[in-house]
């Protein structure tokens, strides 16, 4: 099972025709995802992870253009051999019928709006298995309420009548959850599945999707910007910044020897418990307008440790380990050695040695 | 310690639904803020803290309970000296920064406002001086004063609701999440921004969040709410170091830690009020040293303390 590529991003650029002009929103993305593993993609607003996902799944909006690139995706027809597919080449209709739902789902941000308000639950988990499956009515009724169960929804026969107006914001994730599982995906998108719900509810929620993951095998792809809930649940992180993807390593190496400036600054600007310094370290600016395409590395104005070169070539991605990579003009051979930013390195300090008493 | 600032003393706020039933958002809350000091407030949603925020600026009527505000009572029905203190003194930032400034109005306008109404100069060119320097104290430029809010970024959105927050120098201001809806980066931009006014003014924060990380950077003391009770409150530090109440372990332990060894291998420990037969009504207030109080019986507070203390 190990090391077995499921979906893998190739150099993917999309441009959006807006009456401004042409925003420029993927700037060649590449991404790998094996098999049982999680991966996360983390970044501001408008960095472009959301998009990158939604092209994944074909639901990339009327004035998005598919500049170049490849979205590949590994699946075996029941027991039948493997075949490897081009999503992107796939006719909207035969990507609806036949990867939508049933290979590859997607968890939305707001289970208030990805629910039907005027439709019971039950009904709700049952229609894609009825449509998609040509399940019979009474089959889908019981696998539904498994599902429901399988989410820990306590009482699923009676929740299967409920509307959702009547359960709770966490009750509802589990729901949308439960609908997302109910085509049998093996790739599982969530796209901010907690950030309109409470801590409490999140540290449920995030338990609750690894359980699944872990009992269906599934592959995850988290799209978010907290720090913490990436810790928690991804094996690989990809971090994003104006349509490139800067730093991609596995979650220890992002955490505890990151490299590139942007990833500093995410990390330092996110206090956690233990945080007393006076000030909040903070990015300054805030991130490029794509509608111009920018000269060079993107993240030059708001970087205190840009160079020269920065304002004229984009950076390569430089290879730090096997896993880890970082497009930084700083990992040059050539580039003058810094010193990471003394609150930042004090942290990663102290978390280092906070996680060696669990090794 | 000097006079509190704001005395909130058994606060109940009950929304009535119909003739039999109404909903009891907060139920008997009694907290102090002081003169220059952040009081966090942090709950789960629907636990009445945005509620709090609201009564205590009065953009509700409490059903009982008293708010002593700058030595004056602010509950009941308000005089017209006591409206416009309360006015001037009290302001608050909203949480989404797009939908609290009015989109037909400019930036200089919007900040304006209260200087408008309290008749607060007497040239158009000092009302503008004022409305450019408050611009520039939370790092936008006079010039900004003629767009329009559409015009900015979300994080210079939030600014304008602080600057509008400033303009009548305030001695409390409610931060009702104002930055929940903010990207981690601008959200440290504005979290140091709302520090610094506190430095150079001296005014007072009620911060209103359900990031305790964030709360507990900037709060001097914290109140945890839960389901409309108060039920601990202490300063930061006790409450951090020492949370009492089951509800606040819990809330603790839900908060994710950016360090994927530690938070791989953790466990949120579940709070489940109905199964735990935790009656809030039964609980009175416990002092357990310093500030620290905690809502429960005498024989929960007992068994709390021996849980908290590990084992």
């Amino acid at each position: 099972m190990a090391n077995k590529t499921i979906l893998e991003i190739k150099d993917l650029d999309i441009s959006f025709r807006t009456n401004a002009g042409t925003i420029h929103a993927i700037r060649g993305v590449n991404l790998d995802l094996q098999k049982g593993e999680t991966v996360a993609i983390v970044g501001e607003s408008g960095s472009g992870k959301s998009v990158t996902m939604k092209a994944a799944c074909g639901l990339l909006d009327a004035n998005a253009t598919v500049n170049s690139g490849e979205v590949l995706y590994t699946y075996a027809e029941g027991d039948g051999p493997e075949q490897t597919v081009d999503l992107l080449k796939i006719p909207k209709r035969q990507l609806r019928r036949d990867f939508n739902g049933n290979r590859i789902a997607m968890v939305f941000q707001d289970p208030m709006t990805s629910l039907d308000p005027t439709m019971q639950i039950g009904r709700q988990i049952m229609e894609g298995m009825i449509l998609h499956r040509g399940m019979s009515k009474r089959d889908a009724w019981t696998r539904s309420v498994e599902l429901l169960e399988l989410v820990g929804i306590t009482d699923p026969e009676k929740r299967m009548k409920n509307y959702p107006h009547q359960l709770s914001g966490g009750m509802r994730q589990r729901v949308v959850i439960a609908i997302a599982l109910s085509g049998s995906p093996d790739i599982l998108i969530c796209d901010e599945p907690t950030t309109a719900l409470d801590v409490t509810i999140q540290a449920k929620i995030l338990e609750l999707i690894k359980d699944v993951q872990d009992r269906l095998g599934l592959s995850v792809i988290y799209i978010t910007h907290d720090l913490g809930v990436v810790a928690k649940v991804a094996d690989y992180v990809n971090v994003m910044y104006a349509g490139k993807i800067v730093e991609v390593g596995n979650v220890n190496e992002i955490f505890y020897e990151p490299a590139h400036p942007y990833t500093w600054g995410l990390l330092s600007a996110m206090p956690d418990l233990d945080t007393d310094d006076d000030r909040l370290y903070s990015i300054p600016g805030s991130p490029p307008n794509l509608l111009h395409e920018p000269v060079g590395d993107a993240f030059t104005p708001r970087n205190s440790f840009a160079m020269k070169i920065d304002e004229k070539a984009a950076p390569p991605l430089f290879k730090i380990s096997d896993t880890h990579y970082a497009a930084t003009w700083l990992l040059h051979p050539d580039a003058p050695k810094v010193e990471l930013p003394e609150g930042l390195r004090a942290r990663l300090e102290r978390a280092k040695k906070e996680a060696e008493k669990y090794l | 310690m000097s006079e509190a600032l704001l005395k909130i003393d058994g606060l109940k706020q009950y929304f009535p639904v119909s003739r039999k039933f109404s909903v009891k958002a907060v139920n008997g809350v009694s907290f102090e803020i002081f003169p220059g000091e952040t009081y966090g407030l942090v709950g789960e949603s629907g636990s009445g803290k945005t509620t709090i925020g609201r009564s205590v600026i009065r953009l509700y009527n409490p059903t009982a309970g008293s708010i002593v505000f700058e030595g004056k009572e602010i509950s009941g029905k308000l005089d017209k000296d006591t409206r416009s203190m309360l006015r001037r003194d009290m302001q608050m930032i909203f949480q989404d920064p797009m939908s609290s400034l009015n989109p037909r109005k400019k930036v200089g306008d919007i900040i304006g406002e209260g200087l408008d109404i309290h008749h607060r100069y007497s040239s158009a060119a000092e009302r503008a001086e004022a409305v450019g320097a408050m611009l520039k104290k939370v790092g936008l430029s006079p010039a900004h004063a003629e767009r329009y809010p559409h015009q900015f970024s979300g994080g210079q959105r939030q600014r304008v609701g602080i600057a509008r927050a400033l303009i009548m120098n305030p001695k409390l201001i409610i931060a009702d999440e104002c930055i929940s809806a903010l990207d981690v980066s601008i959200q440290a931009q504005v979290v140091n921004l709302m520090k610094d006014i506190q430095e150079e003014t001296q005014c007072a924060y009620l911060f209103i969040a359900h990031d305790l990380s964030m709360v507990k950077y900037i709060s001097d003391r914290i109140g945890v709410l839960h389901l409309g009770y108060l039920v601990e409150t202490g300063t930061t530090e006790e409450i951090f170091s020492n949370p009492i109440h089951p509800y606040t372990r819990s809330l603790l332990s839900a908060v994710p830690h950016p360090n994927p060894e530690v938070e791989k291998r953790r466990k949120s420990t579940a709070y489940d009020k109905n199964a735990s037969g935790i009656d809030y009504e039964q609980g009175t207030e416990h002092r357990v040293g310093g500030t620290h109080t905690v809502l429960a019986t005498g024989r929960e507070l007992a068994q709390w303390s021996r849980e908290a203390s590990g084992e």
